[in-house]
């Protein structure tokens, strides 16, 4: 495992705090957009040849994940008129407190993990939990309904790490990405009726439609 | 032979449903047809399944674990004969009492096809999976058919809390046959292992048992939904639900119980004590009715009560090894579900007569019936005979086969405690009987005799031939199994084999002699007397009653049922306390006033939704967790997803 998958994760590591710590959704959204592209590169240092398949794995990955999906967000947020601030339950600096935390606890669990050798020395594991867990706070510490669907493409993105260490099995991982595609799509849908409804995307609004 | 019969049977009552349903007028008047001929069928596969030897028919079925097979032996072949012949009538008595150009003519016939068909499926089927299929569809239309009527709340509710106590009913009907299937490795109805009965799972087994087949059944603390469900639905399904489809319960009992090896006391003495509170209680609400469908109802559950003393003391007989006591009441319980099924079929056939003819089920609004329609009140009558118990009818037979059970085992002498429940049995059932009678000179009374108290009932007419036709068998039936019991000897014995396994056969030739020899004195010296009496009168004079000295009679001024009943249902006020609307003080002058007094089912109003209202609140304050935020329901998920793999990691 060469260092530079490490520098990689690394990065990916701090796009979490960024993604938690920033107040704009453009900025959100980028940033999202920039994990996918540092996801779909990643391949490239865990095989060494460079085989039609690991072409076709970076490219897909990077069109969907750096282009596809963020430029689907951002027609989002033009089409549906909010502002473009992100109103968090939780204040940024607890966030990037938890988030610190979570990556801590993923460094240490990953280490109590009985890993294959290959694996115990790289980042992978704990990058992928930390990444995880910092999805799963942008999903239940976020008011708007486009930062959830921000939430559920960081928790992919920890899924996709994980998966890299199977890279020979790769093929369930493209499956979800084909998944995750459509997902937004009805994602983008619902959003638009929860506007027409509701004149927000606030999800505090939904709550109207409880019972 | 036999099975093949009765799933033709099966099928046509079914397709009868079908073809009412059919867009186009043509096709819902061939129902009748199709039912009758599809009873005809069933009745005869029922005969020879009563007669010669169990048949069983494999099919193909498609459910994974099922299998289509349908068993006809003896025991199935005597509880289907009753669903066979009340849909024909019930068939029949529908072409005319809701007519096929009435509102939801197609639902109700619809459903009382398929309600009819599967019933019998439930009878017959030899395969637990198929048992509970069937048992499902019975419930889901018997649903619906409760709900006809459902522009009235009345009728929704009764049709809500039948789904509901049937559903209750069906969990434990669930977790009694997934034991049957852990003990026996098979999903067919087969013998359980040896010594099973003084085991706790064996206890489980029959609690499970009494619980969901007893709330089918309509036994007294688990009777709630059967009241309101019988007096909402259509007369005819009101015949069938409480002649044949709360006996579908009595079967599943019997079936049950038929596969253990050996029963323990308890389970007699267990079902003695319900059969003889079901039986007093069932009849004291009765007396209390007003409802002329629900009075019928709640005797319903006072022969269950019968049904299952008789059962009781057979169980307890079977455990005691007294084959001679076991034989005489299994004859006596299962000949009662024929006759409850054939009298109080009649009974709500022709009582529907009456409320087709008078717009209400008011008892308090009928009167003077007799004059204006005398075949229902003839019908009528008959049935009121044989309920009560009286000889020369059919429900003398099979009171007295329980009497005289009871009365050998008490001559028996034995010393054993369980066994002293027995002694009780003679006088509850003397109780039962009496009261009933009380119940009935109150019903037949108010509704038929006296003078009309509603202007509605002073204008009614005699039903149309095709409901009379339908009672007329019913009637002859009745009268058959009164005057005739020994024919049914040899068939009671087959069937009784089935049941106590263990036990050798008794010959029951001489009891049910006994009866044919009283019942038939009776018959002659009534008929005499009858004879003579009408001579006697040949010479009639017409003038008005003695009218006490009031100068302005009027009919409302006649007793009504409930000031007729009130002295006896005083005395049960204990158990059934009447809710009395009365002016509190008559000022010095009278003025107008008004007064009401109705008895709630003591159980289903004082205990029942008291209880379910308590357990709502209880549970109202889980919608605290309810925050309707995204956010917080995919916290709760991530952190029950955690808890969960630690929990599984320990």
């Amino acid at each position: 495992m060469p260092p530079i998958a490490d520098t990689v994760l690394i990065i990916l590591l701090l796009t979490n705090f960024f993604i938690l710590g920033t107040a704009s959704m453009r900025a959100m959204i980028r940033v999202v957009a920039l994990q996918g592209i540092l996801l779909s590169l990643l391949p490239i240092f865990v095989e060494s040849h460079a085989t039609l398949r690991l072409v076709a794995l970076v490219f897909a990955t990077a069109a969907l994940k750096g282009l596809v999906i963020p430029s689907l967000l951002f027609k989002a947020v033009r089409d549906v008129h909010i502002n473009h601030e992100i109103e968090p339950y939780l204040g940024f600096i607890p966030s990037l407190f938890l988030c610190a935390t979570g990556t801590a606890a993923a460094l240490l669990f990953a280490d109590q993990l009985p890993l294959a050798a290959a694996h115990k020395s790289s980042l992978f594991v704990p990058a992928s939990l930390a990444t995880l867990l910092a999805g799963f706070l942008v999903l239940t510490t976020r008011r708007k309904a486009i930062s959830q669907v921000a939430g559920y493409l960081m928790l992919e993105n920890g899924i996709y790490v994980f998966g890299l260490l199977l890279y020979q099995s790769m093929v369930v991982e493209v499956g979800v990405l084909l998944d995750l595609l459509v997902g937004i799509f009805v994602m983008g849908i619902v959003l638009n009726h929860i506007q027409r409804e509701f004149s927000s995307l606030d999800t505090e609004h939904l709550s109207r439609l409880r019972e | 032979m036999s099975a093949q019969l009765v799933l033709l049977g099966s099928i046509l009552c079914i397709a009868s449903g079908g073809l009412a349903i059919l867009p186009g007028k043509s096709f819902i008047r061939t129902t009748p047809v199709m039912i009758i001929t599809g009873a005809i069928a069933g009745l005869a596969g029922c005969w020879i399944g009563l007669t010669s030897a169990t048949t069983t028919l494999v099919l193909p079925w498609m459910i994974p674990g099922g299998e289509f097979r349908i068993t006809v032996d003896a025991l199935s072949a005597f509880f289907a004969a009753p669903a066979f012949l009340m849909a024909g009538a019930g068939g029949l008595y529908a072409e005319r009492y809701w007519p096929a150009d009435r509102r939801r003519a197609a639902w109700v016939r619809g459903f009382f096809g398929l309600l009819t068909g599967s019933l019998v499926i439930v009878m017959v089927a030899g395969h637990t999976i198929l048992f509970l299929a069937a048992w499902e569809i019975v419930t889901i239309s018997a649903f619906f058919l409760v709900g006809t009527e459902h522009e009235a709340p009345e009728s929704r509710n009764a049709a809500w809390l039948y789904l509901a106590a049937s559903h209750v009913a069906m969990l434990a009907l669930f977790a009694m046959i997934a034991i049957l299937h852990a003990l026996t490795h098979t999903w067919a109805f087969d013998a359980l292992p040896a010594g099973l009965a003084s085991l706790p799972i064996g206890r489980v087994i029959f609690a499970l048992a009494i619980f969901g087949f007893g709330i089918k059944a309509g036994l007294m603390p688990f009777h709630v939904w059967l009241p309101g469900a019988h007096a909402a639905a259509p007369t005819h399904v009101s015949a069938m639900m409480s002649g044949v489809v709360i006996k579908m319960g009595v079967y599943g009992l019997v079936r049950t119980l038929s596969l253990f090896d050996e029963i323990p006391y308890s389970f007699g003495t267990t079902l003695l004590v319900l059969g003889i509170v079901s039986s007093i209680l069932g009849v004291a609400f009765a007396l209390a009715q007003h409802d002329l469908k629900r009075l019928l109802a709640y005797h319903s559950i006072e022969n269950i009560g019968i049904i299952v003393c008789g059962l009781g003391i057979g169980f307890l007989a079977e455990a005691h090894g007294s084959a001679r006591v076991a034989a005489l009441a299994f004859a006596g319980a299962l000949l009662h579900v024929w006759n409850h099924g054939l009298f109080k079929a009649l009974l709500f056939l022709s009582a529907g007569s009456a409320i087709h003819a008078t717009h209400t089920r008011e008892i308090d609004r009928m009167g003077g019936l007799t004059r204006r329609m005398p075949w229902t009140a003839l019908a009528f009558l008959t049935g009121a005979i044989a309920i009560c118990g009286l000889p020369p009818l059919n429900g003398f037979v099979s009171e007295w086969l329980i009497y005289v059970s009871a009365f050998t085992a008490v001559t028996a002498r034995e010393a054993d405690w369980s066994w002293l429940l027995v002694f009780a049995v003679p006088p509850a059932l003397a109780l039962t009987g009496a009261l009933a009678l009380a119940c009935f000179v109150k019903a037949f009374g108010a509704v038929f005799l006296g003078a009309p108290r509603a202007a509605a009932a002073a204008a009614a007419h005699e039903s149309p031939l095709g409901m009379r036709a339908a009672m007329m068998p019913l009637a002859a039936a009745c009268f058959g199994i009164g005057l005739a019991p020994t024919l049914l000897g040899p068939m009671l014995e087959r069937v009784t084999a089935l049941i106590a396994p263990g036990l050798p056969g008794c010959d029951l030739a001489g009891s049910l002699q006994g009866v044919q020899t009283s019942a038939i004195t009776v018959a002659v010296v009534a008929a005499v007397a009858f004879g003579f009496v009408t001579l006697l009168s040949r010479k009639r004079r017409t003038g008005p009653t003695w009218d006490c000295g009031y100068a302005a009679a009027v009919p409302r001024a006649q007793y009504t049922a409930s000031s007729l009943a009130r002295s006896i249902t005083g005395v049960f006020a204990w158990a059934m306390p009447a809710v009395v609307h009365a002016p509190a003080k008559l000022p010095l002058f009278p003025r107008e006033a008004s007064f009401e007094s109705h008895v709630p089912d003591t159980v289903l109003d004082r205990a029942l939704l008291p209880a379910l209202r308590f357990s709502e609140r209880l549970i109202s304050y889980a919608r605290y967790a309810q925050s309707a935020r995204v956010q917080f329901y995919i916290l709760s998920l991530g952190v029950t997803l955690v808890v969960l793999l630690f929990w599984s990691a320990l």
